[in-house]
């Protein structure tokens, strides 16, 4: 019987001798990636995490930014960086959280309404951030991503073997790391929910190594014999077909988030898109690879049994 | 039992009806009477983020609290130390919530020790020099005292703006305390919101105060103010030019009633210029006390100050009984109003800050419905062709799982008043991605035992047993992570947590148990011998 198949069945690609290949690509860009936020002083904070304010506002017609620049610098936000957000629309962001934050949307509104009739636009979205709550969200943020690193470690090292939880652990910081590096590179800000779609590609990625390191363990078992070596390059091949069909459907819901999911989500939907691609590549090339390079250190008691 | 397909297809239909009948009431715009009376009527909860509202963190300054406390304990010091005839001067208020005072007499330090623990037990000495043979003492408060009143601050800060909030009448806020000295405040839908947040974050400490007459004004402004007094200001509206002038009042510090002491206050309209004011009306207490200083003051100014600024300080014709009063200035009806419910709610113990705020227009939040719904429909559909192309029946089964995982998803969420959020909705969509992801895997599994010969009945057991546990290990996982972003998480991330945890179990269930059923059907009941897949 025919199957409908991407990948046949017998493929046989030689996964682990790219390995090294691999990592040192992966190593560049996390390099380059490093070295592009410490050029630009920091990964570029939304006011989430550094503080300040922001506000959408909404006009009828494309509005002229120097005309809106103009109007800001005579309620003194002449700090503050203005950029169109979607059909029409604008977001304005201020810095600083010193003057006097309670009625920054009322003044805005106000200052708008000399240069703009009434009803030719509206205020869609104020956001205000002290600079405490910022610390605290940021704390909060990074201690969510590093527990839940914690418990994927105790889990896998429990259900599998240290090894494994490493490896796991290792591909998913790869994953991480590739991503805040691109994302800084293309120079887009960290707000809330880039920390969300940070955190869900370490459940994509460590779900998708999962999947790689059940199959190893499976085919070790069976193949007393075999070289881990060969088992790793069974197991990627015997699963390719699968991690290329979920990673596909995944991204194809992605990019229809990324088009059509609105302003707030566009931003979202590209960190989950360059972290899925960068989770299928480590899933194949540096998780599995990892497992072997302990091997090589520190033999499992499965195989030495042999 | 569990081989029964009948008893696994009835499981399966009661938890898809359960889902459903959660669902109706988010579905169905109108219901019927005997389903609004008995059964669950919520609707699927929407974050601020989609219907549009108001979100505030406020930082209650708990220390201002123990400050004024120690302010009133000074004050009462100095009294009891004069009852108590113990000669002393300089009582001060210094920095690090110290008071400090000095001795005249080195006889009056035992006196004045026992002074303190009878009256003042909570007041203890930190410690104390003698300067040219003057004892000098620097009192603290006690340190687990300082502590209650902050907590109590906090409380008590929670209740007042949860007061207010009810008066201003807004449906389902919520009012949630945050750490030690923070409140969140959730209003959904409100349109308002400098005005809302006028109302919240109004001390509204009403205070009244004696006018000092006996100095001069002009003096007391070049910085000669008389011991005991102060300089506070008013607005005062011209009504024929309409111009605001900001006008100063010299005041006796002491305050001699708040607003603590009233019972009621309510908007009314005064007979002279049609303008509204607040009517306000003492408690038992306060109005014997308004009773007395209205008494001995006959003829002076009684300023009625709140939060610092001097409303009006009328001219007390003769002695008030009865309790009643009235607070004028030029209101607009709308903070005549709100002054009233800040008054009937109480004062804050405290000041608060406003910490972070962020609001979400009406308008916005319906879009980003828009686009999620309509992302949601087109992943969907893209999905569903994508597996009927690829898998064929099989593809078909995978897509009625996922369907009925959709509804099983927005069902719990119902059942478990989970709050639907923006980046809730991207959750969702990704769940319709890893529940393919599932059935991807057992489909790949059938497909390699039936390419070793197997037949379909012992393919599909052993595909799905294989999968079961790769799914299994990594649903779990991500579950774990899921769970400490609940745990860590704040606003979107905790949003995002909720229904991707939810999605996780809903879709283990569909795409596993519920895709088994139509298998085994058609390998047992209907005998077929080839899958299409």
């Amino acid at each position: 019987m025919a199957y409908m198949e991407f990948i046949k069945p017998n493929t046989q690609i030689d996964f682990v001798r790219w390995m090294k290949a691999a990592g040192a690509v992966s190593l560049a860009v996390i390099v380059i990636g490093l070295a592009s936020i410490i050029w630009q002083g920091g990964l570029n904070y939304g006011i989430d995490f550094a503080g300040g304010s922001l506000v959408q506002i909404k006009f009828k017609q494309e509005p002229h930014i120097d005309k809106i620049r103009d109007t800001f610098e005579m309620i003194g936000l002449q700090n503050s960086i203005i950029q169109s957000y979607g059909t029409h629309e604008i977001v304005v962001r201020t810095p600083e959280t010193r003057a006097d934050l309670k009625g920054l949307g009322a003044k805005i509104e106000t200052s708008l309404s000399s240069t703009y009739p009434a009803g030719s636009f509206e205020i869609q979205r104020v956001e205000v951030v002290g600079p405490k709550v910022g610390k605290d969200l940021t704390r909060k943020a990074l201690l969510a991503i590093f527990f839940s690193w914690i418990g994927i470690l105790i889990y896998v090292g429990f259900r599998f073997e240290f090894r494994y939880a490493l490896g796991g652990i290792i591909a998913l910081i790869h994953d991480v790391l590739i991503t805040v590096s691109i994302f800084s590179m293309m120079n887009r800000e960290y707000d809330l929910n880039i920390v969300a779609a940070l955190l869900t590609i370490v459940g994509f990625s460590i779900n998708d190594t999962i999947v790689i390191f059940d199959r190893i363990r499976e085919n070790a078992r069976k193949n007393i014999r075999m070289e881990l070596r060969d088992v790793i390059n069974l197991s990627v091949n015997q699963t390719l077909s699968r991690t290329i069909l979920t990673s596909f459907t995944v991204l194809m819901v992605l990019i229809v988030l990324f088009f059509f999911g609105g302003s707030v989500i566009h931003n979202f939907a590209l960190v989950l898109l360059i972290g899925t691609v960068a989770g299928v590549y480590s899933t194949v090339f540096i998780a599995s690879p990892i497992v072997l390079l302990f091997e090589k250190i520190k033999p499992s008691a499965i195989t030495r049994k042999k | 039992m569990f081989k029964s397909i009948k008893f696994r297809a009835a499981l399966t239909l009661l938890i898809f009806l359960g889902a459903l009948f959660y669902l109706t009431p988010t579905v169905v715009p109108e219901l019927p009477d005997f389903w609004t009376k008995k059964l669950p009527k919520d609707k699927i909860h929407l974050g601020l983020d989609l219907q549009g509202g108001m979100h505030l963190v406020l930082e209650v300054q708990a220390d201002k609290a123990v400050e004024s406390t120690l302010e009133r304990m000074s004050n009462n010091l100095k009294e009891t130390l004069m009852q108590n005839k113990i000669r002393f001067r300089n009582v001060d208020r210094i920095a690090g919530g110290m008071i400090s005072l000095e001795l005249t007499d080195p006889a009056g330090r035992d006196p004045f020790e026992k002074t303190l623990k009878n009256n003042f037990p909570d007041l203890e000495v930190d410690s104390s020099e003698t300067v040219d043979g003057r004892e000098k003492v620097y009192l603290k408060m006690k340190k687990d005292r300082a502590a209650e009143i902050k907590k109590l601050a906090v409380e008590q800060s929670l209740e007042t703006i949860r007061n207010r909030v009810d008066q201003f009448g807004i449906s389902e806020p919520e009012i949630i305390p945050q750490g030690d000295d923070r409140i969140l405040i959730q209003l959904p839908g409100i349109k308002d919101t400098k005005r809302a947040k006028n109302l919240i974050g109004k001390t509204a400490l009403l205070e009244f105060k004696i006018v000092d007459e006996d100095y001069s004004l002009e003096e007391a402004l070049k910085g000669n103010i008389p011991e005991g007094d102060q300089i506070l200001y008013g607005l005062h509206l011209d009504r024929e030019t309409g111009r605001q002038a900001s006008v100063p009042y010299l005041l006796k510090s002491k305050t001699l009633l708040t607003g603590d002491s009233l019972e009621s206050a309510k908007v009314q309209i005064s007979d002279r210029f049609g303008e509204p004011n607040v009517s306000i009306k003492f408690n038992t207490q306060g109005a014997e006390d308004f009773d007395r200083i209205t008494g001995e003051n006959v003829k002076k100014r009684l300023a009625i100050v709140l939060d610092g600024s001097v409303y009006s300080a009328p001219v007390i014709q003769e002695r008030i009984s009865g309790g009643q009063a009235q607070i004028t200035g030029s209101f607009t009806m709308e903070e005549a109003r709100d002054l009233a419910i800040v008054l009937r709610a109480g004062a804050l113990p405290a000041p608060v800050n406003i910490l972070e705020e962020r609001t979400v227009g009406p308008s916005l939040g319906q879009d980003s419905i828009t686009k999620g719904t309509w992302s949601c429909i087109i992943a969907g559909i893209l999905i569903f062709i994508f597996m009927v192309f690829y898998y064929r029946a099989s593809g078909l089964i995978a897509d009625l799982a996922l369907a009925m995982n959709l509804i099983l998803l927005l069902g719990a969420m119902v059942m478990f008043g989970a709050t639907l959020t923006l980046p809730g909705i991207a959750g969702i969509v990704l769940t319709i991605g890893m529940a393919v992801d599932a059935n991807v895997l057992i489909f790949e599994r059938i497909r390699e035992e039936l390419r070793t010969g197997k037949t379909a009945r012992a393919a599909i057991e052993a595909g799905y047993a294989k999968a079961f546990l790769t799914i299994f290990d990594s649903n779990v996982t991500t579950l774990v992570a899921a769970l400490f972003l609940f745990g860590f998480g704040t606003g979107p991330v905790k949003g995002f947590a909720v229904t991707l945890t939810i999605g996780i179990v809903v879709s283990m269930f569909t795409a596993v148990f519920v895709t088994r059923i139509i298998y085994d059907y058609f390998v047992w009941n209907r005998k077929i011998a080839t899958i299409s897949i």
